[in-house]
């Protein structure tokens, strides 16, 4: 067993700059692989890492790995805009999110790692009736849910968020907008570091640099992985690789009913404070925030076809842009600093698998699509709990592999924020 | 003769002179400090002269035109130019945020994850302040006013830098008549030789391109910086204008053979203290000193690893600045630029460093060690030497950054520690130095045979050598040491490798001793190579301190990824012309005019304007739209349906393609009538609805719904291509050919008999769901009787250029009916009566057929048809699914708010709920408010209480039957 790792203080920090910094740990070891785990989960990012963590801190099973083909936290979690918010429309949606959204609310204590959760709000802007009708339906659930959420009108739009244009005589006029006063950002990054550190201190074995090159099954059940590290043997195994889960498996002969795509995003160059909130509209399709460093980040939309590169269009960010020329003229003169893709992977219905499969001791946590950053740490809370029992939590029971055969869908396309 | 420019920097006037930079006329001013670093605020100076520069970025102008994070090393001065320092207050001399540079050993690298964390309320209070002091400059307040275009330019080959290599490069292209783009990011051609005393060679080149109509081929662009390489040879560029109705514009080039010289940029050099204004790249005080005739000091020390700034100190000694050393960590060099130097006598300290700098806001003096071999350890006494300017040189650095882009391979070369270009993936080639190609004359071969290989692909020859014989300057190695020892203990250094953002090499140990050992986790946790230079000068020394650090080998470590844009781009020049009236060009229908004309208050549907409501005087929305209702149900009410999609069906399947795409029967519907329909997803929800007519045996016409008509037909389209390429059918849009004028109401009747005498009307002729080709007034007119209101109907479909001439002939005929336009709003109403749906209004794709109680018109005997299969799944024919029903509030007077929720039992939150309120009005022909609803069971529920929980309010209602009026459609059939 390994020392327990310090904690993060002020005073740590402190005595520490006293010795100049010469006397920190690794927030992770970098340990070889072992032969064996109780359990290994496939995929570094942030809902890898948390299904590790809960699996640890939850379940009390700290025989684990966590395979990252490259760097922990370097697929979509180090890509995304880092929105977090719960205002979805269906309850089996909210009750996900929102369990999502209370463990962020508690994260930087919970993992001695500030995460910079801030919750700065969230408002879904709308731009015609049928906006107007969609988001106060989606307002008055909400409301029904116990989740926060406001409606606010023209005006009070303007006083909350006062740079937006909202003069009605703009191609599409806000006509009102939610709130959700507890949704935000937080500093992606950070939230797979404090979880990698929280379930490394636990015993759990992250290993990098180690890409899964098949799934052994033995008599329908998994009995490991063959990985550029050699086999690893395991009688359970969590597949969390987003946009690459149609890749792992198809190693064990599984189809998913995903389709992966290009998502874009960029940041502006750093300015002074400036806008004080998340902004996202669906019909002229933007959304703005702006970062701690002061970089405004601004995310685009999918490209219309399938692929694994990780950069689209330039026609879709020429269309994000000139929407949030549109709602901030002021922003004209900014300049697009950095820009980057991630491949999303999407099912037919906008919601995410978390679920069990035919071989046993097979999970899959997938189809998180453009909005997996906000559910990372509620995503793996339920995953463990799949793995762990073989059974699925309350919170993601909808949300199985078999939904596409009974068609319990949990159509999220027209009542998401932003649809893709 | 130099012209004198005047120009402001903090409110301060100053003159420079006219085609220099703001930099150089700074330097020229004697002022130094330019800025504040990002964390620690340290003064900075400028230490470059081009694109790279990570210090000089000012705030330019005020106002609507003011531009945060410009580089002062890139803007040629105008008259009146004003520049304001960032990221300091007071000011930029006497910066209270330097306080955090007292503090450093308390904020290294990532500092900010392990601290501000508890309370956990009191991060919103910290954030604040971080926010605060983060940032550089500041954003416009106001708006741009000020106008981007975007232009398409195709051609054979895109020279991509105009240095000497891509001048001779775009020479020999345009001797090939080859249609050649050669575009250069700064405002003249000549790259590296500006700085050169003698650019006689570039002048030459040059003048001989530029000379106007010599070649016809060739397209010369300056002031244009290519951002963005993506796959099959398009690129992006920003091109500066500057004019006053247009400032910039982006390029979109396709080429078929891409050619990049676009250069190298000068490496910096690793040691305590190194940040200090008045320290430059050398090569950038070169051109500073010949290009401008700007000698910036009056006593400077080299320190260099490489032969290289012997140019700066033997260009700096002839114009009489006092060069008082030569500090070269090289054992030794026989370089012929070292000779040079040493017979002009100057003095060279060979195998020692700089080991710290002093001076506060400007450096006043190096302290100098000897060192050994390895450049590991210090030898001997230090020694102070007094200087105001520090040229430094620690090689030089291909810019490969278009080349990663374009997905090419890259490696590592030892010799000189650089990254070159390896394998290409797309059709270009590399050439000069961006391709590790530094002298003269290996550059004009390497450009000559490259582009001979590519002309002999277009099947030229070109025979043309370059004349002019050049002289090999021989160069002796550089030695590459990434961290420079000094007498301080490492851990008290402050050696600075990323400028901008503070970043450290002690910063990198920590990360790497906390485990951040990926070069993407070091640089997201250090931030190095993140500001808004994105690492140009930075980047491979954080590498090579990554590598030495963690005895890794450079290469194993790679690269980051180089990602668009090279240099940054303006929002407005990436948004172009499509902002404002053209963001998203609105689609009017032909009597748009006339609705306009009449008052008409309009709706966005789609990217539709349709009319909404036409208040007359003194009216309120409710008022209007309770008259347009009454008349349409009394006389005759008239609506603009043009904006329906319509589709042209033709071809041998025409039949069997609609019996696939809707879920009812079509084989057997007779030539001359009409037919609703329901279209489905895959998954068995109701996607789109409307009226198909049969026009002849194989050729139909669908209506779709007007915000869903693209998507339907591009539906359509993929079906036919992928699925069923057997199926002989040919699709057409033909929305915007026809328009349409719907006649409702009980005298509609009369007004067709007055608009077609000859026609006959009766129920028999032309029953309702029947359609016939009718001329009216000469115009051949597809009209449909079908219903969307309840009310006897007929749908005019006559071709757009017709159709407000009989649109208004209407008004004139119908008069006596008392006729009277109606908008999408009485329409809303006017159906919700009658119970019709509106696809995304009663559904959201969560709706079956069935669930909308229109099991009618799913056809049993099909043997197939899109989401038929789905609708048998457990989920779908479960009982407690959501129904469509219709709402009546216990008082007839409350309006239900759309979108609202409904709940059997009122409960603690969170509340059970059953459905939501899909449409909802108030009806003036019942006199009472109307809703529809999609409730959990709801049809076995008519007639039940149920409640509708509101934010001040509960309201109580009473589910009902979806039709309110007229539910035997006798108002049809009369």
């Amino acid at each position: 067993m390994h020392k327990k790792p310090k904690r993060y203080s002020i005073f740590s920090l402190i005595r520490n700059a006293l010795s100049y910094h010469e006397n920190w740990q690794p927030a992770w070891r970098s340990p070889e692989p072992k032969k064996e785990y109780d359990a290994i989960i496939i995929g570094g990012g942030g809902h890898g890492l948390t299904t590790a963590y809960y699996l640890a801190k939850n379940y009390g099973l700290t025989n684990i790995a966590v395979l990252e083909k490259g760097w922990i936290g370097g697929g979509n979690t180090g890509r995304n805009t880092t929105i977090i918010r719960s205002n979805y429309l269906w309850d089996q949606s909210a009750g996900l999110y929102e369990h999502a959204l209370k463990l962020w609310e508690g994260m930087s204590q919970e993992l001695n790692y500030n995460v910079m959760f801030s919750q700065r709000g969230v408002m879904n802007v709308a731009h015609t009736l049928h906006d107007v009708r969609e988001l106060k339906r989606r307002w008055h659930a909400n409301r029904l849910n116990d989740i926060d959420c406001e409606w606010l009108d023209t005006n009070k739009v303007k006083e909350f968020c006062p740079i937006i244009n909202t003069s009605q005589n703009i191609r599409y006029p806000v006509l009102g907008a939610t709130l959700q006063r507890r949704a935000g950002t937080a500093r992606h990054d950070a939230v797979a570091w404090g979880y990698a550190r929280g379930a490394d201190a636990m015993g759990v074995d992250i290993i990098q640099n180690c890409e899964v090159t098949s799934i052994n099954v033995k008599n329908g059940q998994v009995s490991g992985v063959e990985t550029t590290k050699g086999q690893i043997n395991s009688k359970k195994i969590g597949v969390v690789t987003a946009g690459h889960s149609s890749v792992i498996a198809d190693m064990v002969g599984i189809r998913l009913p995903l389709e992966s795509r290009p998502l874009q995003a960029l940041v502006s160059e750093p300015v002074k404070p400036i806008i004080n909130t998340v902004v996202m509209s669906n019909t002229i399709h933007a959304y703005v925030s702006q970062s701690d460093k002061g970089e405004l980040v601004i995310g685009a939309g999918t490209d219309g076809y399938i692929s694994y590169s990780q950069r689209g269009g330039f026609n879709i960010v020429e269309d994000t842009i000139a929407a949030v020329v549109e709602l901030f003229p002021l922003f004209s003169r900014m300049k697009m600093l950095r820009h980057w893709g991630g491949i999303v992977d999407i099912c037919p219905d906008a919601s995410p698998i978390v679920s069990k499969t035919h071989i046993k001791g097979l999970y899959f946590n997938c189809g998180w699509g453009t909005g997996g950053f906000k559910a990372t740490p509620g995503s793996g809370w339920v995953f463990a709990h799949t793995i762990a029992n073989d059974e699925p939590h309350k919170l993601n029971a909808p949300f199985t592999l078999n939904r596409f055969s009974s068609g319990e869908l949990v159509d999220e396309h027209g009542a998401a924020a932003v649809a893709h | 003769m130099s012209t004198k420019i005047s120009f402001t920097f903090d409110k301060k006037k100053y003159f420079g002179i006219k085609g220099e930079t703001l930099a150089s006329a700074l330097l020229r001013n004697g002022i130094f400090l330019v800025g504040r670093s990002f964390k620690y605020h340290r003064p900075r100076g400028i230490i470059s002269a081009g694109s790279e520069e990570p210090n000089a970025i000012v705030q330019l102008e005020s106002g609507n035109i003011t531009e945060p994070n410009v580089r002062a090393t890139e803007i040629e001065i105008y008259d009146g130019l004003s520049a304001t320092s960032q990221n300091n207050w007071p000011s930029l001399n006497f910066d209270l945020g330097s306080i955090n540079d007292l503090f450093s050993r308390f904020i290294p690298a990532g500092f900010y994850y392990k601290t501000f964390i508890w309370p956990p309320k009191f991060w919103e209070f910290y954030e604040y302040f971080i926010r605060r002091a983060a940032g550089l400059g500041k954003s416009p307040t106001t708006d741009d006013p000020d106008k981007y275009e975007h232009l398409h330019y195709h051609c054979d080959i895109l020279i991509i830098g105009g240095g000497i290599s891509g001048m001779y490069a775009a020479k020999l292209a345009a001797k090939s008549n080859l249609k050649t783009l050669l575009l250069e990011q700064n405002s003249e051609l000549g790259g590296y030789d500006l700085s050169n005393t003698d650019s006689v060679r570039t002048r030459k080149l040059s003048e001989e391109l530029e000379e106007s109509n010599k070649f016809k081929n060739l397209k010369i662009v300056k002031n244009t910086s290519v951002f963005a390489y993506f796959h099959a040879n398009y690129l992006l560029a920003s091109q500066k204008i500057n004019k006053k109705n247009l400032r910039q514009v982006i390029w979109k080039i396709r080429a078929k053979k891409v050619v990049l010289a676009t250069g190298s940029i000068e490496r910096f050099l690793t040691f305590h203290n190194n940040d200090k204004p008045g320290i430059m790249l050398a090569n950038s005080a070169r051109k500073y000193l010949n290009k401008y005739s700007n000698k910036i000091s009056k006593e400077i020390v080299i320190f260099t690893n490489n032969d290289s700034a012997y140019k700066s100190a033997i260009d700096f000694h002839k114009k009489g600045v006092d060069v008082k050393c030569i500090i070269d960590l090289r054992k030794q060099s026989n370089g012929d630029l070292v000779k040079e130097a040493k017979d002009l006598g100057l003095k060279i300290f060979f195998g020692h460093v700089i080991i710290n700098t002093e001076g506060k806001k400007r450096i006043n003096k190096v302290i100098v060690s000897e060192v050994d071999e390895k450049i590991e350890n210090l030898l001997g006494n230090p020694k102070k030497i007094s200087c105001d300017l520090l040229c430094v040189s620690g090689g030089w650095t291909p810019t490969v950054h278009l080349f990663s882009q374009s997905r090419g391979k890259l490696i590592y070369r030892e010799s000189d520690a650089t990254f070159i270009p390896d394998k290409s993936f797309q059709k270009e080639v590399s050439i000069g130095a961006c391709n590790g190609t530094f002298l003269l004359k290996e550059i004009f071969e390497e450009t000559f045979n490259k582009m001979n290989k590519i002309f002999n692909e277009f099947g030229i020859k070109i025979e043309e050598k370059f004349e002019e014989i050049t002289k090999i300057t021989f160069q002796d190695k550089m030695q590459h040491a990434w961290i420079i020892p000094s007498n301080k203990n490492f851990k008290k250094t402050k050696m600075f490798i990323d400028f901008q953002n503070d970043v450290t090499a002690k910063d990198i140990k920590l990360a790497l001793k906390e485990g951040y050992r990926s070069i993407e986790h070091i640089k997201r946790y250090t931030t190095t190579g993140m500001a808004t230079d994105q690492g140009k000068i930075s980047n491979v020394n954080a590498l090579g301190i990554i590598s030495n650090l963690s005895n890794t080998p450079i290469h194993e470590l790679g690269t980051t990824t180089f990602r668009l844009p090279y240099t940054p781009v303006t929002f407005g020049a990436i948004a172009g012309r499509h902002i404002k009236e053209f963001f998203d060009v609105e689609r009017t229908t032909p009597m748009h005019q006339w609705h306009i004309k009449n008052q008409a208050k309009f709706e966005d549907v789609g990217q539709w304007k349709r009319a909404w409501y036409y208040p007359k005087e003194g009216e309120n929305m409710h008022q209007a739209v309770n008259r347009e209702v009454k008349a349409t149900r009394d006389g005759i009410g008239i609506l603009d349906a043009s904006t329906l999609g319509k589709i042209d069906i033709k071809g041998r399947d025409s039949s069997e393609f609609l019996n696939r795409v809707y879920t009812n029967a079509w084989s057997k519907l007779q030539i001359g009538k009409c037919r609703y329909g329901l279209m489905l997803g895959d998954d068995g929800m109701v996607i789109d609805d409307g009226v198909t007519s049969r026009i002849r045996e194989n050729h139909y016409i669908m209506t779709t719904t007007t915000g869903g008509a693209a998507s339907v037909m591009s539906k359509l389209e993929d079906w036919l291509q992928t699925e069923w390429p057997e199926l002989k059918v040919r699709l057409t849009s033909v929305t915007e050919q026809f328009a349409t004028i719907s006649l409702n109401g009980p005298y509609a009747i009369n007004l067709m008999k007055k608009l077609c005498p000859d026609q006959n009307f009766s129920r028999e002729n032309f029953p309702h769901m029947s359609f016939k080709i009718i001329k009216i007034s000469g115009i051949i007119c597809r009209v449909m009787r079908i219903s969307f209101t309840g009310e006897k109907c007929y749908e005019i479909n006559i071709p757009s250029s017709y159709a407000q001439a009989l649109w208004e002939k209407c008004f004139e005929l119908g008069k006596e009916f008392n006729i009277t336009p109606y908008g999408t709003e009485a329409m809303h109403v006017l159906r919700a009566e009658k119970g019709f749906i509106i696809v995304g209004q009663e559904t959201d794709g969560s709706v079956t057929p069935i669930d909308l109680d229109m099991s009618w018109i799913v056809s049993k005997k099909k043997y197939d048809f899109i989401g038929k299969r789905a609708l048998y799944r457990s989920d779908t024919i479960k009982k407690d699914r959501k129904q469509l029903v219709g709402l009546l509030t216990n008082n007839p007077k409350e309006i239900l708010e759309e979108g609202s929720q409904i709940v059997e039992n009122i409960s603690n939150l969170p509340m059970e709920m059953v459905g939501h309120v899909t449409s909802s009005y108030y009806s003036p022909n019942l006199d009472r408010s109307i809703a529809l609803a999609l409730i959990k069971e709801g049809i076995e529920k008519k007639g039940k209480k149920i409640y509708i929980p509101m934010p001040n309010k509960t309201i109580e209602a009473t589910i009902s039957d979806p039709v309110f009026v007229d539910p035997l459609n006798e108002r049809l059939n009369t």
